[in-house]
């Protein structure tokens, strides 16, 4: 939840007076608001934060940033299906990088 | 410097270890406040490529360590009943309330749901009208903005049928304690970044004043931790104390200034219990008396739960740096990710699961230069 990750804007609309953006986060696509950036614009970066676009990023220091993320599973992490870590844990599985990369 | 390769940048990581290691003449002890940045460290084992004199000390950044005990009771009782659907961040699940956690609860029949976002709960509660959908609003300033925005936007919709439990905490107010206590060792800062993206550095230049003590705005990535260190050595070596940003590609000055406006229109300060550590004065936000129908303490009756820590959790002290995770006896032993006791060792960003995970079981007491990170 702590993880505030880049991501590149791919299409902006309005929806319930909101306007909302596609973001893709080194290839995994999420629904963002950008109340918090009313002026992004396609194709820039921005760091996301629960579905927030909080401050905008350059794309070198974004596309750093991701790759590092990808490379340590911490995109997986992200956006992991957090039941299956949640029942391996209770099943007696140490959060070990093998269950946590799942 | 023998796990340097790791590093996505080694010849950069090996040029401010160098410049850290010629700078330093005397020992010094840097909080990082950030449980990413706590996580950070441990993996890539940067406390042990900083020379001996630096020692880092884990600080009480970790949101869902610190969400008190009373709290995940409340959240439990709350998701339990049959005509609510609870959502929550997924690493909320296996956080321990008394006696059981979230992910028992949904086994026991209440319908939990894990959201990415808190504008997802919104969703859920605009398709289930019939049903009442209750957010787990917990987090730092970074978490805050969202949350605050999300019951801004049920106002706005009308959607009656949402509400959300909410346990914000603040940094600056968490800084002002620890420096506060007759044992803190604490002599600089690593502060938050993400927390400053939205807040910038205005509330930082007092403290630093006040005790004296540099505060270095710092990312959680590798290199980033390593330049905040070294930023902050350089202070403490000159006798200086202010505050630097050591991550302005994602830090303003002003931080946020609309996420700023809405936190101020939707919560207002409290003070708040910080789990492990008791209540510190100003140090959260709750929804504001404007949105109190939005409020799930208010909506509903929760109040007279009774809780009890483990006596055996120490997670306190770790939170406030006074203890080293594998300093306190039930780590690894009554307490492992598996049984948590406390916090610490149940969220992933805690210190005490960080050194589980990174396998520093082995280590004693002080610090050592040869335990190998798994990493």
């Amino acid at each position: 939840m702590c993880l505030a990750v880049p991501g590149r804007v791919l299409d902006i609309e309005e929806r319930d007076g909101t306007r909302m953006a596609t973001v893709d986060f080194g290839g995994v696509v999420k629904e963002v608001c950008l109340e918090y950036l009313p002026d992004l614009q396609v194709g820039e970066y921005a760091i996301v934060h629960v579905g927030f676009a909080l401050q905008r990023l350059d794309e070198e220091s974004a596309r750093q940033t991701l790759e590092l993320f990808a490379e340590l599973g911490l995109l997986q992490e992200e956006f992991g299906d957090p039941w299956e870590t949640a029942a391996a844990e209770a099943a007696g599985s140490e959060p070990v990088e093998e269950v946590r990369n799942q | 410097m023998k796990y340097i390769d790791e590093f996505q940048d080694p010849e950069l990581a090996r040029r401010l270890l160098d410049d850290i290691h010629a700078t330093v003449t005397r020992p010094w002890a840097l909080m990082e406040v950030c449980g990413g940045q706590t996580h950070s460290i441990i993996r890539h084992g940067i406390d042990q490529l900083l020379p001996d004199q630096v020692e880092l000390i884990h600080g009480p950044g970790c949101p869902v360590c610190v969400t008190p005990l009373e709290v995940i009771d409340k959240a439990l009782e709350i998701a339990s009943r049959p005509q609510v659907i609870f959502c929550s961040f997924g690493d909320m699940l296996r956080v321990p309330g008394t006696g059981r956690d979230l992910f028992q609860v949904r086994g026991e029949g209440g319908d939990v749901r894990v959201v990415y976002s808190p504008l997802d709960a919104l969703r859920i509660a605009q398709q289930n009208p019939d049903r009442e959908v209750v957010f787990f609003g917990i987090g730092f300033e970074t978490t805050a903005p969202p949350n605050a925005m999300t019951v801004h936007q049920a106002r706005k919709l009308g959607i009656a049928n949402f509400s959300m439990l909410v346990s914000h905490v603040r940094v600056p107010p968490a800084i002002e304690a620890i420096m506060s206590s007759p044992n803190c060792r604490v002599q600089g800062f690593l502060a938050a970044g993400h927390v400053c993206s939205v807040m910038g550095v205005g509330e930082y230049p007092e403290l630093a004043e006040r005790f004296r003590v540099p505060i270095v705005v710092t990312g959680f990535e590798p290199l980033d931790i390593l330049e905040g260190v070294r930023r902050a050595v350089r202070q403490l070596e000159r006798g200086e104390h202010t505050v630097d940003n050591a991550y302005a590609r994602a830090v303003r000055p002003e931080g946020n200034p609309a996420a700023r406006a809405m936190l101020e229109d939707v919560f207002e300060v409290t003070d708040r219990a910080w789990r492990g550590i008791g209540v510190i004065p100003d140090s959260g936000w709750r929804l504001s008396s404007k949105y109190r129908d939005h409020d799930a303490e208010y909506r509903f009756s929760v109040d007279g739960i009774r809780t009890e820590e483990p006596a055996e959790c120490r997670s306190g002290e770790v939170l406030q740096g006074l203890l080293k995770p594998h300093e306190c006896e039930a780590f690894g032993t009554l307490c492992t990710p598996r049984t948590p006791l406390g916090a610490t060792m149940v969220s992933s960003e805690g210190a005490c699961a960080a050194y589980y995970l990174y396998r520093r079981l082995d280590m004693p007491a002080t610090k050592t230069r040869e335990a190998t990170p798994v990493v």
